[in-house]
């Protein structure tokens, strides 16, 4: 392994149309070796396009993409046999067993764990005489980690790894991942859950319309929001709430935004904030339709950003 | 307990444990085969005994007219009222209808060979019954020997009918489902050899080919005392390479169909001429002139010719290679044309 501030991945300038669509537009990215790093975006955002171009599975209509040092074109065999990956949707062959779908990814790779210590990494132990086809949604992704891990890669890809799975599952999937990680492996993966990139991720870019539109550490990314929570508040009809200016005086809100009759207000200490809020409605005689706060996250970011939600789209 | 590390090994047991834990597939390779020939083999195995269905219209004078023909050997004889008379012809119940009167008249469709020779017997034994004397009584050898039968020409096309079917149905499906799941995709993700994976289909394929053949051919020369004249490795080498030829075929079917439903419809538009045309059921001589080079290049029939050669005429590796190099052709042909057009995604 190279040392931590060494690239393991990097692209630049990527283009890749779908007749008149524009699925990526110009995309940068910079994966450095032993990080997390994740592609956030809502469904349709050209991650998984971006994904399996820097995979090597589809080719770019522009852009340069550089794997571990190399590129596709200089030998995709050897570069496959470093690479763990884990497309979105594979639906592996249900009438073998976890052992011998196992054993058939670990014969194409020359070098690579064995089959016993994966099955055990993945903890499917218990399964591994069992037809894939019985396995639960969160074994069976596992099962396709264990095959993306079995030849013991550099760098893993994970598309969507937990899209569809139950909490406790995805639990389960991100402490692998963990401990991947802490034996000094690289992940890309994509999610369009910012809990998981929250979780999981040293760095995120988050992408829409087939660019990123922001980089950085998770923390960071929440804190260019200018503040750690959210106030949201609707009115009940027919009620207008106070105008932007008038907002942004209150004590303690640092910024307005709106967004489908609602307003968000970014604020570092909402027990100033509401109070005022709730004044100045009461001052105007109008009444509350709706009322949360939470701690800014990245959905939050997006929704800056991008002036829509993640799961919108 | 198959712990080979080889990719190939391990995609051609990937490809036999897909077939044996599919109870459905197993049936139509093993025992609807068995079925077909039993079928075939006993509707045709009395033929030669089978009498010819006379009508007769059911007026005035038709009584008579079955008194004539009731003591006549080989012939079925009834009496049918008018208005069933067409759809009776139609339906094959009778295959001629004699309406009394001087002369009688025979009602009968000439394109039906069965009611052209109904109309040859029913004739013959009314003239007789009339008073015609024969000048000779010939005398009459039946052929029932073993290897002139229907049963013995059918064989050899069921087998050769199987080994397409399999290999087509048995190849198309597994690579197209393999797609449709993106499995292809998530192998080419990894290091493996795309070749190997075609390779694995075929060798799956021919693993299969000895038990599927063996059923078939056993089964025939136990119920039916159907024999294979010819060497059993000839014919053994002649299934191997049609086999071949249509597993790349089949490989060319494939290569880049995205659903089942559509994999489906294009095997049925190359298969169901097969059927029909490479003389599976009869005889290719029944086409005309003109389109008998058409058929001999058609690999079912080349597949069916050689394999009735070697059963029929004991040939020997000369007297089919012209059938063997067309095979060899279409196997070579379609493998590179899949390798060429082949759909990984």
């Amino acid at each position: 392994m190279s040392t931590a501030e060494c690239a393991a991945l990097r692209c630049t300038g990527l283009v890749k149309r779908y007749g008149p669509v524009l699925a990526v537009d110009g995309l940068d990215l910079d994966v450095r070796a032993g990080e997390c790093f994740g592609l956030l975006g809502p469904n349709g955002a050209g991650k998984t396009t971006t994904i399996e171009i820097l995979e090597g599975l589809l080719e770019p209509d522009a852009g340069t993409v550089e794997v571990l040092g190399h590129r596709w074109a200089d030998g995709a065999r050897r570069l496959r046999e470093r690479l763990g990956i884990q497309l979105q949707e594979t639906r592996l062959e249900e009438k073998l067993t976890v052992e011998e779908t196992v054993r058939l990814f670990r014969a194409f790779y020359r070098e690579g764990r064995s089959v016993d210590e994966v099955v055990r990494f993945v903890e499917l132990q218990a399964k591994r005489r069992s037809r894939v086809g019985r396995l639960s949604g969160g074994q069976r992704q596992r099962l396709a980690v264990a095959c993306a891990l079995v030849g013991r890669p550099d760098l893993l890809f994970l598309d969507e790894p937990t899209t569809g799975l139950d909490p406790q599952s995805r639990r389960q999937l991100w402490a692998l991942l963990e401990v991947f990680r802490r034996d000094g492996g690289t992940i890309l993966l994509t999610t369009h859950y910012m809990d998981e990139a929250e979780a999981l991720c040293d760095r995120v870019a988050i992408v829409d319309r087939g660019r990123v539109i922001a980089l950085g550490s998770p923390a960071e990314l929440i804190a260019s929001l200018g503040a750690a929570h959210v106030i949201e508040f609707a009115l009940a009809e027919p009620g207008v709430p106070p105008s932007d200016d008038r907002l942004r005086a209150l004590p303690g809100v640092s910024d307005v935004r709106r967004e489908n009759g609602a307003v968000q207000l970014a604020s570092d200490v909402p027990h100033l904030a509401v109070p005022a809020l709730l004044a100045a409605i009461a001052g105007d005689g109008a009444r509350l339709a709706l009322l949360t706060t939470h701690s800014a996250t990245l959905e939050d970011v997006f929704v800056a950003l991008a002036g829509r939600h993640l799961r919108d789209t | 307990m198959a712990a080979s590390t080889s990719p190939l090994v391990q995609l051609t047991l990937v490809r036999i444990r897909e077939y044996t834990r599919e109870p459905e597939a197993l049936f139509w390779v093993f025992v609807f085969p068995v079925l077909m020939t039993l079928a075939l083999g006993i509707a045709f195995r009395s033929q030669q005994a089978a009498p010819v269905h006379v009508g007769i219209e059911a007026v005035t004078g038709s009584d008579a007219l079955a008194a004539m023909l009731a003591g006549a050997p080989g012939l079925d004889v009834r009496q049918v009222p008018g208005d069933r008379i067409d759809a009776a012809l139609r339906d094959g119940e009778i295959e001629v209808v004699v309406r009394p009167g001087t002369p009688p008249v025979y009602r009968y469709d000439p394109s039906r060979p069965e009611s052209r020779l109904a109309r040859l017997a029913v004739d013959d034994a009314l003239q007789r019954a009339a008073g015609r004397v024969d000048r000779w009584a010939p005398a009459e050898e039946a052929v029932v020997t073993p290897g002139s039968r229907y049963i013995d020409w059918l064989v050899p096309g069921l087998v050769g009918l199987n080994v397409m079917a399999t290999s087509l149905w048995g190849i198309g499906f597994s690579i197209v489902q393999a797609r449709t799941r993106k499995l292809l995709k998530r192998l080419t993700a990894t290091p493996m050899r795309q070749r190997d994976f075609l390779l694995a289909q075929i060798t799956g394929r021919l693993l299969f080919l000895l038990p599927e053949v063996a059923v078939l051919v056993g089964f025939a020369w136990i119920a039916f005392d159907v024999r294979i004249r010819g060497s059993l490795w000839l014919f053994g080498a002649v299934t191997l390479l049609g086999t071949l030829s249509f597993a790349g075929l089949g490989l060319l079917m494939a290569s880049r169909a995205r659903t089942v439903e559509a994999m489906s419809g294009l095997l049925n538009v190359i298969m169901l001429p097969m059927w029909l045309l490479s003389g599976v059921f009869f005889s290719t001589a029944n086409f005309p002139a003109a389109v008998q080079p058409l058929l001999q290049a058609i690999p079912l029939t080349a597949l069916n010719d050689a394999l009735r050669a070697v059963t029929l005429e004991g040939a020997g590796p000369a007297a089919i290679a012209g059938e063997a190099g067309i095979l060899a052709i279409w196997g070579i042909a379609t493998f590179a044309g899949a390798l060429r057009l082949f759909r990984w995604q």
